[in-house]
C-alpha cells in the first residue's frame, strides 16, 4: 500500500515538472501571445518561415493544426468544440459545407489582393463569385515514373499502367475516387459519372489494373518513389515536384485521357473565434511574393498570377505543373456527389481491393 | 460492508455509463439509420449478404488469429524463461520498454528495414540471394503486427508465471515429476489466467489494425478496420461504420465466451 | 532447471535482439547526415542541435509524458477498484456483463472510439484540448487495467479475508492490508499497460485534439507526409535514454534499499533496529 501511494506522488510530481517545464519554454520563447489565430491545414501545406513572418508582421499568434483528409477536417468543424479560424479544405468538400452553412460568407472589402488571383481559378461552380472561399493552391492528379526503372518506355497515358510488363510495379493513391476515377476515364467517361452501369465497367476494366498495382498507400507515396521502391506511382503534381526534387530520374505526366483537377481554397468556419486574423491571413496569403515563396516549398501549383513573376522560369514553364489551355480542357473537377454516391464508389473501391 | 465496496467502484460504474454504454447506444442508433437519416434495416442486411464484408470478416479473424499465436509462441517461453532470471523484473522492463517507442516511428523503421534497399535485403543480397520484395507483403504484416503485440502479451503470462508458488514447483519435483512434468501439470495450468488475459488482449484489437495495413501491407491486407476508418472518415457512412462496429462487439463477446474461466468443478470431471 | 539455463539465456537473447532491432535502426539513423532514414552518408548531430531549437516539438513531447503519466494513473485507480467491483459482484452473470461492457473498448477500433468520444463531448458541450485528450486516454485505458488486475484478484486466497475478518479487520483495513498488497503485481502491470496504451495512441488522439494542443504521435503523424524527419528520431532516442535510465535507475535504488533494509535486520545493528 504504502509502495502504491509512494508511487502515485513520484508520478504526480513527474508530471507536475512536465508541465512546469513546458510552460517554461513557452515563455522563454515568448510564444504565450494572447491574440491567437488557429489555423487548421493539411499536413506540410505551408513553409514554416511564412507562418513565422505573418507572426511577426501581424502580431498574431499562429496554432497550426492539421489533418489529413477533407473528411477528417469536416468531422472536427462539423461536432463544434474547436475553434479553427480559417481552413482550407479542397473544393467538393468546401460545397458540402457551404449547403451545410458550415463556412462563413466572406466579406470581400476587407479582402485585398484578390485581383492577383488568375481569373480561371475565380467564380467556380463549387463557390460562384467565391462568397465563402478564396484560392490556395491548385494541383493536378498524375503519373509519375522512374525513367531509368522503365527500360525504354514512357507511359503517357492511363492505358498504358495496364501493361502485363509492369506487373507489381505501381504505388497507387489510396482514395476511391481517384481510382475508380481512372477506369472511368481509360473508358472516356465522366469522373464524376453516376451511372451505375458505367461504374460497374469501370470497375471491371480496373480488376486488368490489379495484377500491376504493389501497394495501395497515401502520403508516403513520395519516399518510396524517391528510395525507388517503385517505378511508377499515380499520385498528385505537388508530390511529384517534392519527389523530382529529391530524385533526378522522376518524371510526372499528365495522362492522354484527362485526369483531376483540384483546388484547395481557404475558408472561414463557422466556429471561428478571430474573423480579424483570418480575414489578415487571407491578406498575407494572396500577396505575390508570400503565395510565390509558398509555391515554392510546397510544390503545387499557385493560383496567383502576379505570384509568376517571382517563381523560377523552369516552374512556370513546366507544363505538367502549369497545364497549356488545351489540356487544361482535359482535366475534370470532382464534384461533391452526395453521400448515396460517395458510399457506391467507397463500395467498388473496397471490392477492387479486395481482388488482391 | 458491500455499501462501502460499491462506493469505491462508483467512478468504474461511471465510466461503463458515460464512456461504454453511451457510446455503444450512439454506434445501435446509427447502425439502424440509412444514408438519409431514416429507421432501417438496410445496414444490416448490406452486412450479411455482401461478399466483400463477409470476406473482410473471414480475413480478418484469420489474421488475428495468426498474430495471436505467433505472439504466443514467441511470448510464454520468454515469460517462462524471464521468471527464472535473476533480475527479472528488470529484465522484463528492458523487454516492454521498445513499446514506449512512437508506433508510427517504429513502423518507418520497419519500413526502412523491409524495404527493396534495406537491411534486410542488404544481408540477402550479401549472402548472394538477390533482394525480394518484403514490404507490402502478407508475411511482413504479420511480422509487425506481432511485434507490436508481443509485449500485451509478454506482461501478463510472466505475471501470471511467476506468480506460482516456487514451493509447488519444488513439491513437484521432490516427488520425482521430470522437468517437462512439472511444466506441464504444474505451471502451465496454473499459468492459463495469464494466457487468457494476453489472448483476449492481443486477439481483439488485432481484428481491427488499420494503420499498419496501409503502411506496411500497402492495403494487401484489409481487416475489419480499414474498413471501419473508411467508413467513418471517407464515405462518411456512419451507419455501416456502426454496423460493422457492433459485428466486432458481438464477436468480441465470443472470444471472451470462448476463452473464459470454466468453473474447477467442470474442469475436474 | 541449470542445464536449460544456457538456452533460455539464448532465447531471451533473441527475442532481445527481435525487439530492439527497430530501436537501434531509429537511433543509428538519427546521427545520420543525409537526412533519411534509408543510405547512412555520415555521421552528424545537426538533428539534435535542430531539436534543441524546435520549442514547439520540446513542449508536444513533455505534454505527452504528462497526458501518459496522469492518465495512466487515474485509469489504474478507477480500472482497479472497478476490477474489485466486479470480483465481488456476487452473481456470474454480472461479473460477464460487467466483463463484457469492459472489454468493448478494447474490441473497437479507435476510429469509433474516437468518433465516439467526440460525439459525446459535442453533446456535453466540452471544448477539445487537453482535458479531452486527458480524459479520452484514462476511458481506454481502463479495460485493460482491469483486465490485469482481476487474474490477481481470481488467485488470491479467499481465507485470508474471512480470517482478517473474524479477527476484527474493518473493510478499510481489509482492503488496505490483504488485497493491495496480494493484487500490486496487477496494479503495476496495468499501469505499465496503460502508460503504454497512453504513448502509443494516435487514432482516438486524433479525433479528440484541439485549440492547438497535440501529442506526440499526432506530431509525427502530420510531419510525417515530408517523409519522417530525422529530429523525430533525434527525439525518440533522447526520451528513450531517459526512460531507460529512470527504469535501471529506480530498480537499482530500489535494489539497494532492500539490501539496507536486510542489513538493519542483521544481529549486529541490533541497537540500530530497536531505536525508533
Amino acid at each position: 500500500m504504502k509502495k502504491l501511494v509512494n508511487l502515485s506522488l513520484l508520478i504526480i510530481g513527474l508530471s507536475a515538472a512536465a508541465f512546469a517545464g513546458g510552460r517554461l519554454i513557452e515563455q522563454a520563447q515568448g510564444t504565450g501571445g494572447s491574440d491567437v489565430f488557429h489555423l487548421y491545414n493539411w499536413g506540410d501545406y505551408i513553409d514554416s518561415d511564412l507562418i513565422d513572418q505573418f507572426e511577426e508582421e501581424t502580431g498574431y499568434r499562429v496554432v497550426y493544426e492539421t489533418f489529413d483528409s477533407n473528411e477528417a477536417m469536416y468531422t472536427k468543424v462539423q461536432q463544434g468544440g474547436t475553434g479553427y479560424d480559417l481552413a482550407i479544405p479542397s473544393e467538393y468538400m468546401i460545397e458540402r459545407m457551404i449547403e451545410e452553412n458550415l463556412v462563413v460568407e466572406l466579406d470581400h472589402s476587407r479582402i485585398d489582393g484578390l485581383d492577383h488571383i488568375d481569373s480561371d481559378f475565380l467564380n467556380l461552380n463549387f463557390d460562384p463569385g467565391n462568397r465563402y472561399s478564396i484560392p490556395y493552391f491548385w494541383g493536378t492528379l498524375g503519373i509519375a515514373y522512374n525513367e531509368d526503372m522503365l527500360e525504354g518506355f514512357e507511359p503517357e497515358s492511363w492505358e498504358d499502367l495496364y501493361r502485363p510488363e509492369l506487373a507489381n510495379s505501381i504505388l497507387m493513391i489510396d482514395g476511391a475516387r481517384e481510382v475508380l476515377g481512372i477506369g472511368l476515364q481509360t473508358l472516356g467517361y465522366s469522373l464524376n459519372s453516376t451511372d451505375n452501369s458505367e461504374l460497374q465497367e469501370a470497375t471491371e476494366q480496373l480488376r486488368g489494373l490489379s495484377p500491376n498495382i504493389k501497394a495501395l498507400v497515401a502520403d508516403e507515396i513520395k519516399m518510396y518513389m524517391i528510395q525507388e521502391e517503385a517505378a511508377i506511382a499515380v499520385t498528385y503534381s505537388g508530390e511529384a515536384a517534392d519527389m523530382m526534387w529529391e530524385n533526378e530520374s522522376i518524371v510526372y505526366i499528365l495522362p492522354e485521357e484527362g485526369s483531376n483537377l483540384w483546388f484547395d481554397n481557404m475558408v472561414i468556419p463557422h466556429t471561428a473565434q478571430n474573423e480579424e486574423a483570418a480575414y489578415a491571413f487571407i491578406n498575407f496569403m494572396l500577396d505575390p511574393e508570400v503565395a510565390a515563396q509558398n509555391a515554392d516549398y510546397v510544390g503545387y501549383s499557385t493560383p496567383n498570377e502576379t505570384a509568376m513573376d517571382y517563381l523560377p522560369e523552369e516552374t512556370i514553364e513546366d507544363e505538367q505543373f502549369y497545364p497549356s489551355e488545351t489540356m487544361m480542357d482535359n482535366l475534370e473537377v470532382y464534384e461533391n456527389l452526395g453521400l448515396y454516391h460517395t458510399g457506391i464508389y467507397n463500395d467498388l473501391f473496397l471490392e477492387f481491393k479486395m481482388i488482391k | 460492508m458491500v455499501k462501502q465496496r460499491k462506493l469505491l467502484s462508483v467512478p468504474y460504474y461511471l465510466w461503463i455509463l458515460l464512456f461504454v454504454i453511451f457510446p455503444v447506444l450512439l454506434l445501435l442508433f446509427q447502425s439502424f439509420r440509412g444514408l438519409d437519416g431514416s429507421f432501417t434495416l438496410v445496414n444490416i442486411q448490406t452486412y450479411f449478404t455482401s461478399r466483400v464484408y463477409l470476406t473482410m470478416t473471414l480475413q480478418s479473424f484469420i489474421y488475428a488469429f495468426l498474430i495471436t499465436v505467433l505472439t504466443l509462441t514467441i511470448s510464454y517461453p520468454a515469460a517462462y524463461f524471464l521468471t527464472r532470471t535473476k533480475n527479472k523484473q528488470l529484465w522484463l522492463l528492458v523487454l516492454i520498454l521498445p513499446t514506449w517507442m512512437n508506433i508510427l516511428l517504429k513502423t518507418y523503421a520497419f519500413i526502412g528495414i523491409l524495404s527493396q534497399t534495406g537491411m534486410v535485403n542488404q544481408l540477402l543480397d550479401f549472402m548472394g540471394l538477390g533482394a525480394q520484395p518484403l514490404l507490402f507483403t502478407r508475411i511482413s504484416f504479420l511480422i509487425v503486427a506481432t511485434y507490436i503485440e508481443i509485449p500485451f502479451m509478454l506482461l501478463p503470462v510472466f505475471n501470471a508465471i511467476d506468480d506460482i508458488n516456487d514451493s509447488m514447483v519444488y513439491a513437484s519435483r521432490d516427488l520425482g515429476a521430470s522437468e517437462w512434468k512439472t511444466f506441464s501439470t504444474v505451471i502451465l495450468p496454473l499459468s492459463l489466467s495469464g494466457v487468457r488475459s494476453g489472448v483476449q488482449a492481443v486477439f481483439i484489437p488485432s481484428l481491427s489494425l488499420f494503420m499498419l495495413t496501409r503502411l506496411i501491407a500497402g492495403n494487401r491486407v484489409i481487416t475489419l478496420g480499414t474498413a471501419i476508418e473508411q467508413h467513418f472518415l471517407v464515405t462518411q457512412n456512419w451507419g455501416m461504420g456502426s454496423t460493422m462496429g457492433i459485428v466486432l462487439i458481438i464477436i468480441m463477446f465470443a472470444v471472451m465466451y470462448l476463452t473464459r474461466k470454466r468453473k474447477r468443478g467442470v474442469a475436474v470431471r | 532447471m541449470i542445464k536449460n539455463n544456457k538456452w533460455a539465456s539464448l532465447y531471451l537473447v533473441v527475442v532481445f535482439i527481435l525487439l530492439y532491432t527497430p530501436i537501434a535502426y531509429l537511433i543509428f539513423y538519427s546521427f545520420n547526415e543525409a537526412g533519411t532514414m534509408n543510405q547512412f552518408s555520415g555521421f552528424t548531430l545537426e538533428h539534435y542541435a535542430a531539436l534543441a531549437e524546435d520549442t514547439r516539438l520540446m513542449i508536444i513531447a513533455l505534454d505527452t509524458i504528462r497526458v501518459a503519466l496522469l492518465s495512466a494513473l487515474l485509469a489504474t485507480t478507477i480500472g482497479t477498484l472497478g476490477a474489485i467491483g466486479i470480483y465481488y459482484s456476487r452473481r456470474r452473470e454480472t461479473q460477464n456483463l460487467l466483463l463484457g461492457f469492459n472489454n468493448i473498448l478494447l474490441v473497437s477500433p479507435d476510429v469509433i472510439i474516437g468518433a465516439s468520444f467526440l460525439l459525446l463531448f459535442t453533446v456535453v458541450g466540452f471544448r477539445l484540448g487537453f482535458y479531452s485528450v486527458l480524459l479520452s486516454h484514462i476511458a481506454f485505458s481502463i479495460p485493460i487495467v482491469v483486465l490485469m488486475v482481476l487474474p490477481r484478484l481470481e488467485e488470491m486466497n479467499e481465507n485470508m479475508i474471512t480470517a482478517a475478518k473474524d479477527l476484527g479487520a474493518t473493510n478499510w483495513q481489509v482492503l488496505k492490508e490483504i488485497i493491495l498488497p496480494n493484487i500490486t503485481p496487477g496494479i503495476l502491470a496495468g499501469y505499465f499497460m496503460a502508460f503504454t496504451y497512453s504513448i502509443d495512441d494516435f487514432a482516438v488522439t486524433f479525433f479528440v485534439t484541439g485549440n492547438g494542443f497535440a501529442t506526440l504521435s499526432v506530431e509525427i503523424y502530420s510531419r510525417a507526409r515530408q517523409g519522417v524527419s530525422l529530429e523525430i528520431n533525434a527525439l525518440s532516442t533522447v526520451l528513450f535514454l531517459v526512460a531507460f535510465s529512470l527504469v535501471a535507475g529506480y530498480y537499482f535504488i530500489q535494489k539497494q534499499q532492500r539490501t539496507r533494509k536486510l542489513a538493519h535486520m542483521d544481529p549486529t545493528n541490533h541497537e540500530k533496529a530497536v531505536t525508533p
